[in-house]
């Protein structure tokens, strides 16, 4: 079991894509980053909250998951770029024969999973195929 | 960078690769220290510090400092030797044999043990798997539902839209690997295994399926080191250290430059052909990180073995077999042979020195003379290439 902390400081990202812009080199971040790594003592850093739209790079379907996950299976895990550059790894809610690397999705809230009955419930950022532009 | 000084293996020990339930992780410690340090021909005195890699102590037998622990159970408490535990998730065993390379070849230390050891079945599986799952982004990739094989197996999709690798390229991996693992005693599975029965399996994370992976597994492995210089007094056949390299990269799969190839292997890679002066086709054989099928294939392209996209065709057409141009995983690999996460790396020295020593039995390779070992932690957060002769 995880203190409520743990999960209380990750909001701002898992709930609404808040990360981060270099303003010195024009690349964004996605969880943020304190240090640009192309930039390091030359970054200026600022937050930026991502729309969340993007394509599927490269995706799974899951069917042996660890034990917070094995009530979900299957389900489909992918990388996806984000319209602003960044990648990230997200659940896309479709059917297994529907997800294909290029499609575009979007972003929707869902919980994440929860800590038993009576545990913390974690929410945040779940992927669905958008049709036509996002 | 070079060394101060040449480093030679002088001795090498393994144990029985397996689901080990008579023995705990002492045991396997014990067992496998003792046959590396008959096989070297040292005493105690001589010993002037240990390195063990072990990625999860604490989750795995809920028992940390084990640096202490291993110097205890090979009887060295009393001659307070130096002890120290290194961590690089399943690369932590070739990051122990780099620590201690650098310890001889600096000149601060004559004979210097690198062992690794890990003892997996005394959790339930579903324990495993999220003790593993450490060694990927726990945040940021499995806080959404990834595991280890899932993040391979989107390697795997990838490496197959790109390069039109195929399904059956993919098991051809673990066939080679199971019949290579028939002939070595330490194995854990001395089993033949069919491509047909390979994509009959059940899925773990598609494209990815149960014959694709490496297994739970108990085991230890040590080598003892020593300077060239001296490595005659002990040995009459040592095996020196070439190169001993290691590169990192971002934790998150995502965050890749290019998520088909592994940029740490290619770095460390990089770099132990220069400090040894080698290029690949000097190589005669290689062991490789296949944690999953998909891993050796990328792992021979990074090497340099074959050109990027190659991988799939060159081990099915049989490059990589024993009797092949440059076999790889001669011991089984981790897929046959087992993958006890923390002895990995130095299991693999230890297979190199049996072939380079002529000791290998019915697997071995005619003629070897040069062979190297990549040991990768994560999905290629860390990557170790350790380049030997005879």
């Amino acid at each position: 079991m995880s203190t409520v902390p743990r999960f209380w400081r990750h909001i701002p990202q898992r709930y609404n894509l808040v990360g981060t812009h270099c303003e010195n080199c024009d690349e964004y971040y996605f969880p943020p980053r304190t240090i640009c790594p192309n930039c390091r003592r030359d970054a200026k850093m600022k937050e930026y909250k991502f729309a969340g739209s993007g394509r599927v790079v490269t995706y799974t379907t899951i069917y042996n998951a660890t034990d917070d996950f094995k009530r979900q299976t299957p389900y489909n895990l992918a990388i996806i770029e984000l319209d602003e550059g960044p990648r990230l790894t997200g659940q896309v809610i479709c059917s297994p024969g529907e997800i294909e690397i290029g499609m575009r999705v979007k972003p929707v809230f869902r919980i994440l999973g929860k800590e038993g009955e009576r545990g913390i419930i974690y929410y945040g950022t779940k992927f669905v195929p958008a049709e036509g532009p996002v | 960078m070079r060394f101060m000084r040449s480093v030679s293996i002088i001795g090498a020990g393994c144990t029985r690769f397996g689901e080990r339930w008579d023995d705990s992780l002492r045991d396997l410690v014990v067992e496998t220290g003792i046959r590396a340090i008959e096989d070297a021909n040292v005493s105690g005195e001589e010993i002037d510090g240990l390195y063990v890699g072990n990625m999860s102590g604490g989750r795995f037998v809920e028992q940390e400092h084990i640096g202490a622990l291993i110097s205890d159970c090979a009887g060295l408490s009393r001659l307070h030797v130096p002890s120290t535990r290194v961590e690089a998730a399943c690369a932590s065993g070739g990051l122990a044999l780099r620590q201690a390379v650098l310890a001889v070849a600096s000149g601060y230390s004559d004979v210097v043990i690198a062992a690794g050891v890990e003892k997996m079945t005394d959790v339930t599986g579903g324990v495993a798997a999220d003790a593993l799952a450490a060694a990927a982004d726990r945040e940021w990739e499995c806080f959404f539902g990834a595991t280890f094989p899932a993040l391979y197996a989107m390697i795997a999709r990838l490496h197959m839209h790109r390069f039109g690798t195929t399904r059956e390229e993919l098991a051809a991996v673990a066939v080679k690997n199971h019949h290579h693992g028939c002939m070595n005693p330490i194995s854990q599975y001395r089993t033949e295994i069919t491509v047909d029965k390979v994509l009959k399996s059940p899925l773990v994370a598609d494209p990815l399926r149960v014959l694709d992976c490496s297994p739970i597994t108990d085991g230890a492995a040590a080598v003892v080191l020593a300077p060239t210089d001296l490595a005659r007094k002990f040995s009459d056949s040592p095996v020196r250290i070439l190169a001993a390299a290691q590169a990192s990269d971002t934790l998150a799969l995502h965050d890749r430059r290019d998520m088909t190839t592994l940029d740490a292997s290619v770095y460390a890679a990089r770099k132990a052909f220069d400090q040894a002066g080698l290029e690949p086709k000097d190589i005669d054989l290689a062991e490789v990180h296949d944690a999953f099928t998909i891993g050796e294939i990328v792992a021979i392209e990074d090497l340099g073995f074959v050109e990027k996209g190659e991988g799939g065709r060159a081990t099915q057409e049989g490059l990589t077999a024993i009797g092949g141009k440059i076999p790889v995983n001669t011991s089984g690999g981790l897929k046959a042979c087992g993958h006890p996460v923390g002895a990995t790396g130095i299991k693999q020295a230890y297979e190199l020195v049996l072939q380079l020593r002529g000791e290998a039995g019915e697997r071995q390779v005619e003629g070897a003379e040069i062979g190297l070992t990549h040991n990768v932690g994560g999905c290629g957060g860390t990557a170790l290439v350790h380049i030997m002769s005879r």
